[in-house]
């Protein structure tokens, strides 16, 4: 295994720092707690705001509509991709009217190239920043790999109201660094033209968020 | 070329390195600033940003507590950056990743081109990194016979152009919508014909131009926008979803780092996961944000290389106060407010780092080597007003840093056998002015430029040094009597020009003492 | 109170009509003002064009004239100027290793105002009793809003002038492109801002542009002059100055 310059570059680091002056510790007095708690009405309402000035689609149910909301929101669609841990209610309203399924992993995962011939993904989430709009995949067995939220056109994310916190550091405290994570904000979007915001690039270009509310 | 100028210099700072284009900063400038499209364009895409910046950092009650942090976190970095760079190491290798350490740009260069033949591609794709642009991977890898694709909008256009990038955020702003048009219809044999310049059409050409291209790339090539130390965490911030494309789909991934990326923990993302996107797209949070750690088995490249670069960074690192540049987090928010670089343009610091941050990240990564070389001219591309300081979300006193490379640059260029016009000028003009007697004497000869000024008092032209002036501004005649004559006639009484107030009666209206 | 001016070289020799007016608003306000004759350039110049060595002689020069301590303050009509002493000259002692020097200059720094700060935040005084019937845009200037942080004190003590039209000026916080030598040294791109500085000037159809440092506007004005625009430069201190009895143009 090749280091290259290892011991010159860590050599020309210790020469540079040499007689340096120590900093100061670091002074932490932003905010890493919100005002509300998560799940609470308020940040509910955050989130919603956020998404929806993102251009994503939101819904808010309860937890006995879930599934008929899924299946509604798919209407129109027959090749759907999801992950093998998917809630079991779930995963029957995908298959309502002789949709087809293909659960990755079970038995064998998508290629590329099959996940470009799939029309939306359905996934759960891990966390979910209020005040940022901001949802965090951590690759469990209800979110599956990455590349299965990725290449199809449109995304499904259940997000449960438990699960959405107001700030950022509390999301972060809340994963595993060491999972692949993908933090999302709204449908993949360019500013590279004039600075304009136009939605949906090459990730999924409509993002769609189920909020299941408290029973 | 080993030599530059007759000066040696090392490997990096080759002239034609994309950190020293060749070109000095006023020559550039003075092309580039009456280039009125470029202009326009420039105008209206720094002036949105600016205004969804603002906005957003409204938002932030704690905005000032997250620079004092950023910025702190930045230093105890820089502090103790072997350590954590072996921590890094450690964290990444025990995960299944390589780590490769590279001291300048062509080793890095030689680094991904070995990787990349060792898996038989001759294409490649890549997520927007400034890292690889400042070591010219794409142009070497071309050289040795592989394609390097940028998957990033702005970077495509850039690329599709035959063009050099003009921002460290969007690299393609100096271009407008008709003229990427322009580019795409001739670049890309795909796109239909009646394309229009509608930015979401546009969007949509680059979308279907690289799509096959993710789905079939088995190598890409990234950089990062943090490292986590105790983690072994890479992080990339992107929008348009071109980075999970190549961050996931390819068997392997090779990310280019300079050594100065690293956070110390976990933790310190949630200072600049809300610094960063504030400051340079004006959002909350970009649409995506990707965080991998070593390999995971089952999921994305199952093949990881980090390459450590230096390429410079340690002649910064050298010098503690210029240390600070590279704390930079490339948001670019300082390009958006710098009234310089709205009007230069980015290609004009003949460095892929322009702007503000460029002017005084360049000439230390490359040294500043005398007064022939263009990168002397870089710390004095700046009015020192102050407005980058304002935005940088990790608080870099950039104008302090410019005086203080100014004075380097000066220093270095004392060794001339015949001074410079501005060494005499400014050495004649202390000479004076450290004396009340000697400033006297010259104030009376300034009265001279009475007599060049006509009737209406206004001095048209003017000599060099100050001949650049005169070419758009008039100067006043000197008046006929200086306020010391004024006081030594009005209120002197003999000593230092001291002597009680006319009157003591304080006006109406007013609170005084 | 007892105060001392710092006139600054450019008023001294190019505008001795602002430090004319230094004088006569303060002593109006019932103060004493004294004019140590020796004083000459803060040496802001030579540091900004990174002379640092030529800037020592100056600072050392300043310190020696100013430290004196039979005045309360020393007050400059200049926010260029007074962020010079105030963050440069202690800095170029100590880079040329003079710690004695560096201490001297951080005292005097730290009784040295600028006009408006002086009078708003010393002399707790925004109403000074002026009188200017014109129609006035304020340029703020870099050094003042970003070096001193002077923030709203001039418009304040704009606002209370009897008879002032005072109009925004847009874009107001954006560098008129001056910059000391970098107006020489990169006079395109400094022509470039000028250019931009006055079309908002020009579009608030004032009669007057004011702002507290004359070498911004002697840039300004040296622009709106070739322009031949009519618009005049007029500094903080004149407009202040001025009253009913005896008017500032």
């Amino acid at each position: 295994m090749s280091v290259g310059s290892r011991e010159a570059v860590l050599n020309k680091i210790r020469t540079a720092l040499d007689g340096q002056k120590m900093p100061g510790p670091i002074p932490r007095e932003y905010d890493t707690h919100g005002q509300h708690a998560p799940g609470s009405e308020h940040v509910i309402e955050t989130l919603v705001d956020r998404l929806e000035d993102y251009k994503a689609l939101v819904v808010r149910v309860g937890p006995a509509d879930l599934a008929d909301t899924v299946s509604s929101r798919l209407q129109g669609f027959d090749r759907i991709v999801v992950p093998a841990g998917l809630p079991a209610e779930v995963l029957e309203a995908c298959r309502r009217v002789g949709r087809t399924v293909f659960v990755d992993g079970d038995p064998a995962i998508l290629s590329a190239a099959e996940l470009d011939e799939v029309q939306v993904v359905v996934t759960a989430s891990r966390v979910t920043v209020a005040l940022t709009g901001t949802i965090v995949l951590d690759g469990a067995a209800d979110q599956g790999r990455r590349a299965i939220s990725l290449v199809p056109d449109r995304h499904l994310c259940l997000v449960r109201a438990d699960q959405i916190v107001e700030t950022l550091p509390e999301a972060l405290h809340l994963l595993e660094a060491t999972r692949p994570l993908t933090m999302i904000s709204g449908p993949s979007a360019t500013s590279d033209i004039e600075l304009n915001r136009v939605e949906g690039v090459h990730g999924p270009r409509t993002l769609d968020v189920v909020i299941i509310e408290n029973s | 070329m080993t030599t530059f100028l007759g000066i040696p210099i090392r490997r990096h700072a080759d002239p034609s390195s994309p950190l020293r284009e060749g070109e000095s900063f006023p020559h550039a400038a003075r092309r580039e600033v009456n280039n009125e499209q470029l202009r326009g364009n420039l105008s209206r895409a720094t002036a949105t940003i600016r205004g969804k910046r603002a906005a957003v950092v409204a938002e932030c009650a704690d905005w000032e507590q997250l620079r004092d942090a950023g910025s702190a976190i930045k230093a105890d970095v820089m502090s103790r950056l072997p350590e954590l760079l072996e921590e890094l190491e450690r964290n990444v290798i025990a995960r299944g990743g390589t780590v490769h350490w590279a001291a300048d740009a062509a080793e890095a260069n030689e680094i991904v081109a070995r990787i990349a033949k060792s898996k038989g591609v001759d294409e490649l794709v890549k997520v927007k990194s400034m890292a690889t642009q400042e070591i010219g991977l794409n142009e070497y890898l071309e050289e040795v016979g592989i394609a390097a694709l940028e998957t990033d909008l702005a970077e495509l256009i850039v690329q599709l152009g035959h063009d050099k990038p003009s921002h460290i955020l969007v690299p393609a702003i100096h271009r407008n919508r008709a003229e990427i048009r322009e580019i795409f219809l001739r670049e890309m044999p795909e796109v239909p014909a009646d394309l229009t310049d509608d930015p979401r059409q546009l969007a949509m050409a680059a979308r279907e131009h690289l799509r096959r291209k993710f789905l079939t790339a088995k190598v890409a090539v990234s950089g990062a926008n943090f490292a986590v130390a105790d983690t072994g965490t890479l992080a990339v911030v992107e929008s348009e979803g071109n980075g999970r494309m190549c961050l996931t789909l390819p068997e392997t991934l090779i990310t280019v780092m300079g050594i100065e990326k690293l956070i110390p923990t976990w933790q310190d993302l949630e200072v600049f996961f809300q610094l960063l996107p504030r400051s340079s797209t004006g959002e909350r949070m970009n649409p995506y944000t990707s965080l991998w750690t070593g390999v995971t088995p089952g999921d994305g490249p199952q093949e990881f290389h980090l390459i450590l670069l230096d390429n410079g960074r340690t002649n910064a690192l050298a010098d503690e106060m210029g240390r600070a540049a590279l704390h930079c987090i490339r948001c670019s928010a300082c390009l958006n407010v710098c009234p310089v670089y709205e009007r230069a343009g980015g290609h004009a610091y003949g460095s892929v780092y322009p702007g503000p941050i460029g002017a005084i990240l360049t000439p230390q990564l490359t040294g500043m080597h005398g007064h022939n070389d263009p990168n002397s001219t870089l710390p004095y591309a700046s009015s020192l007003c102050g407005a980058c300081f304002d935005a940088c979300p990790v608080k870099i006193d950039i104008p302090t840093m410019l005086v203080e490379l100014r004075a380097q640059s000066v220093d270095s260029d004392r060794g001339r056998k015949v001074p410079g016009g501005w060494s005499s000028a400014m050495k004649a003009m202390s000479w004076i002015m450290a004396d009340d007697k000697r400033f006297r004497a010259a104030e009376k000869g300034l009265a001279a430029g009475r007599l060049i000024a006509g009737p209406d008092k206004k001095i048209t032209k003017l000599p060099w040094p100050v001949n650049g002036w005169s070419s758009t501004r008039d100067t006043p005649a000197p008046p006929k009597e200086t306020f010391r004559q004024w006081w030594a006639a009005n209120r002197a009484d003999g000593s230092d020009g001291d002597r009680a107030p006319e009157h003591n009666q304080k006006p109406e209206g007013t609170e005084g003492p | 109170m007892r105060i001392a001016l710092f006139a600054t070289c450019m008023a001294d020799a190019m505008f001795p009509q602002v430090a004319v007016s230094t004088v006569r608003l303060l002593e109006r306000l019932g103060h004493q003002v004294v004019f140590p004759g020796r004083q000459t350039c803060c040496g802001q110049m030579h540091v900004n064009t990174g002379y640092l060595p030529e800037a020592v002689p100056l600072v050392r020069h300043h310190v020696e004239v100013f430290e004196e301590s039979s005045w309360d303050y020393v007050v400059a009509p200049s926010g260029s100027c007074v962020g010079s002493v105030r963050h440069q000259h202690a800095m170029v002692a100590r880079r040329v290793g003079d710690e004695n020097l560096a201490e001297r200059a951080e005292e005097i720094a730290g009784r040295t105002y600028e006009l408006s700060e002086l009078l708003v935040d010393v002399l707790k005084v925004t109403d000074v009793g002026a009188y200017y019937p014109h129609r006035v845009t304020y340029h703020p200037t870099c050094h003042s809003l970003r070096m001193l942080r002077v923030g709203e004190k001039p418009l304040k003590l704009l606002q209370a002038v009897e008879e002032i039209d005072l109009v925004e000026l847009p874009q107001a916080d954006v560098c008129c492109g001056f910059g000391g030598t970098f107006s020489l040294k990169n006079a395109p791109v400094s022509g470039a801002m000028l250019e931009d500085k006055m079309t908002n000037v020009l579009a608030t159809k004032a009669d007057v542009c004011s702002a507290g440092d004359s070498s911004c506007l002697m840039h300004i004005g040296g622009g709106l002059s070739r322009l031949k625009s009519g618009v005049r430069t007029v500094h903080l201190a004149e407009i202040l100055a001025s009253t009913r009895a005896e008017p500032t143009r």
